[in-house]
C-alpha cells in the first residue's frame, strides 16, 4: 500500500454561498465519504479543512493578504489515502463531494523528505 | 449465611483486597507469595471454622491470620536478605513494616496501584486480563480458565510468565506521576475494555460468569473515577459505554444462553437504571477538549438505548461511526457503520459500500451482506449466509446464522 495526498480545490468560498442547512448537508456528504474511506481502512490521515484567512510570503519581504490572490482555485483542504496504485486512489477520489459543486480533486504521490 | 456458602462468598469479596495490600507491601517480585499467603489463610479458615465454628467477624479473622502469615514471610525474607546484603535491607522499607494496613482507604489505594502495575505494556493483553481477574478481582484459576474457554494449565503458565516478566522489568507498584498518567491510563483502560468485552461478547454459555466479568470491569473503571488523579473525562466515557452495553445484558440472551440480536430484543428488558447511570457518566465525560474513541463509542451506546427507531437515531449513529472510523479503524466498526447506512438510506446503498470492505474471511461480513440482500436478491442472500456459516466458529454464531437461513427458506416456500 502506498499513500497519496488528496488536495481539494474550489473556485469560490463555499461558506459564503450556502445556508446553514445546506452547509450541514454538505458536511454530512463529506463525513459519509470520508467514513467510507476509513471503513475500507484506506484513510491514512483525515487531514484538515483550511480556513480562508491567510497570507502569502514572496521573496523580498513581500507579503500578500489571503492565500488566493493570484490563483482562481483555492485549496480548501486535504486528506491522505492509502491505496495500491494511483488508479485505485483515483477511484476513491471520484466519490468526493467537492466534484458536485464545481471543485476538483488533485492526487499526488508522496516522497519522503529524507528518503 | 450457611458456612458452605460463606467461604466462597468471602473469597470473592476479600481475596482481592488482602492480596493487593500484600502485593504492595511485598513488592512486585512476590505476587505469588501474596497469593499463596491469602490462599493458605482461606484453607485454614475452611479447616478451623468447620471444627470450631465460624468466628463473629469472619472477615476480621481472615485479616488477622493473613497479617500473621505475612509477618512470618517478611521476617524470613529479612533474614534471607540480611545474609546476602546489608544494603538491600536498608533500602527495603517493606521489610521493616510489620503492621499491614487493611483499612478501606489502603485497600482502595492498593487496588488502584496494582491496576497500573498489572496493566503494563510489558506483558501481553490476555495476560493483563488474566492477572487482573486473579489479583484485582479474586477469580480462581478455574474460573479464569472457564472465562477464556481454556484449561487451568494454560492459565497457570500464562500468569506465571506474566509475573516473571513484571518482576524482570521491575514494575513499581505506584500511581504514575501526573505527567505520565495519561499515557499509562490508556493501557489500563484498554485492558478494562477488553475485560468487559470478554464478558459481553464471549461465546461462553455461562451467563452468570459473563455478567461477572462485565461487572468487575465496571467496578474497576468506577474505582478510577473515584480517585482525583485518574478521574479523567475519557475514563467516565468508558464507564458510560459499559453501562449502556450492560443495560442490554438481560435482553440479549435467551434462557438457553443464546444470543438475541439487537433488533429482536424485548426493549422492556433493557435495564433503565444502568441507562441512567450511563447518562450520568456520559455527562461527566463531556468536559475538556479531547474527543476520545471512548466518547464516540459511549455516544453510540447512548443512541442504541433510544427505543424510538426513527431516522434521527440512525443518522446520529452513522455520523458517530464515521467519526470513530476516522479515529481508529476496526472491521467491526466498518460493518456496524454499513448497517447504520442501510438504516439511514437503503440496503442498496449499504451493499455498494459493504462490497468495498473486502472482509471476505469475516463471518459477520457475510452475515451482514446476507441480511442486506434479503429484500433484494434471495439467491445472493443465501450464498452469503452459507459463507458466514462456514466461517463462523462459535456455536452461538452458527445458531444465529442457521436461524436466518431457515427463516429465508420459509419465506421462499410460502
Amino acid at each position: 500500500m502506498k499513500e497519496f495526498l488528496m488536495i481539494f480545490r474550489n473556485n469560490a468560498l463555499p461558506e459564503a454561498k450556502y445556508s446553514p442547512d445546506e452547509m450541514q448537508a454538505i458536511m454530512k456528504q463529506w463525513e459519509n465519504w470520508m467514513g467510507g474511506i476509513a471503513a475500507q481502512n484506506k484513510l491514512a490521515n483525515s487531514g484538515s479543512r483550511l480556513g480562508t484567512e491567510g497570507l502569502t510570503i514572496k521573496p523580498g519581504n513581500v507579503i500578500i493578504n489571503g492565500p488566493y490572490a493570484e490563483i482562481k482555485e483555492i485549496v480548501g483542504g486535504y486528506i491522505i489515502v492509502r491505496a495500491e496504485s494511483l488508479e485505485e486512489a483515483a477511484e476513491i477520489g471520484k466519490g468526493c463531494p467537492i466534484l458536485n459543486v464545481g471543485g476538483n480533486v488533485e492526487l499526488r504521490t508522496q516522497i519522503p523528505m529524507n528518503g | 449465611m450457611q458456612e458452605k456458602e460463606l467461604i466462597p462468598h468471602l473469597y470473592r469479596s476479600e481475596f482481592r483486597k488482602i492480596t493487593t495490600v500484600l502485593c504492595r507491601s511485598f513488592g512486585i517480585e512476590h505476587i505469588s507469595v501474596a497469593e499463596d499467603v491469602v490462599s493458605d489463610t482461606f484453607l485454614l479458615a475452611a479447616e478451623t471454622w468447620g471444627l470450631k465454628g465460624v468466628p463473629n467477624n469472619p472477615a476480621a479473622w481472615l485479616y488477622v491470620v493473613a497479617k500473621n502469615k505475612a509477618k512470618d514471610f517478611l521476617k524470613r525474607e529479612t533474614l534471607f536478605t540480611q545474609k546476602i546484603s546489608a544494603e538491600i535491607i536498608l533500602s527495603n522499607s517493606a521489610s521493616n513494616e510489620t503492621d499491614l494496613d487493611l483499612s478501606a482507604q489502603n485497600i482502595q489505594d492498593s487496588q488502584l496501584q496494582m491496576m497500573f502495575a498489572i496493566c503494563h505494556p510489558a506483558i501481553p493483553p490476555e495476560a493483563q486480563i488474566g492477572l487482573s481477574l486473579r489479583i484485582l478481582c479474586g477469580f480462581s484459576i478455574d474460573e479464569i480458565a472457564h472465562a477464556f474457554l481454556t484449561n487451568k494449565e494454560t492459565i497457570n503458565k500464562r500468569l506465571y510468565r506474566a509475573k516473571e516478566k513484571l518482576k524482570h522489568v521491575k514494575v513499581k507498584i505506584e500511581l504514575p506521576s501526573d505527567a505520565g498518567i495519561d499515557k499509562r491510563i490508556e493501557n489500563v483502560l484498554t485492558t478494562l475494555y477488553l475485560l468487559f468485552n470478554e464478558g459481553y461478547y464471549s461465546s461462553n454459555r455461562n451467563v452468570v460468569l459473563r455478567m461477572d466479568l462485565c461487572l468487575e470491569a465496571m467496578r474497576l473503571t468506577h474505582m478510577l473515577t473515584e480517585n482525583e488523579s485518574t478521574n479523567k473525562p475519557f475514563v467516565n466515557a468508558l464507564l458510560a459505554l459499559m453501562c449502556f452495553h450492560a443495560s442490554r445484558f438481560e435482553a440479549r440472551t435467551n434462557p438457553e444462553g443464546e444470543l438475541i440480536l439487537y433488533q429482536e430484543q424485548n426493549t422492556s428488558l433493557w435495564n433503565r437504571e444502568l441507562i441512567t447511570q450511563g447518562e450520568y457518566y456520559l455527562n461527566k465525560a463531556a468536559t475538556g477538549n479531547l474527543l476520545s474513541k471512548y466518547h464516540l463509542e459511549a455516544a453510540i451506546g447512548y443512541w442504541h438505548t433510544i427505543t424510538d427507531n426513527d431516522t434521527q437515531k440512525w443518522e446520529k449513529i452513522l455520523s458517530l461511526y464515521n467519526q470513530l472510523l476516522m479515529v481508529e479503524y476496526s472491521p467491526i466498526t466498518a460493518l456496524n457503520r454499513t448497517y447504520a447506512l442501510s438504516k439511514v438510506y437503503n440496503n442498496k446503498k449499504a451493499i455498494q459500500e459493504a462490497e468495498k470492505l473486502r472482509l471476505d474471511n469475516n463471518h459477520l461480513y457475510h452475515t451482514l451482506l446476507g441480511e442486506l440482500y434479503t429484500t433484494i436478491d434471495y439467491t445472493k442472500a443465501i450464498q452469503h449466509l452459507e459463507s458466514a456459516l462456514k466461517l463462523a466458529r462459535s456455536a452461538a454464531d452458527k445458531k444465529v446464522i442457521k436461524d436466518k437461513i431457515n427463516k429465508l427458506d420459509k419465506v421462499k416456500n410460502t
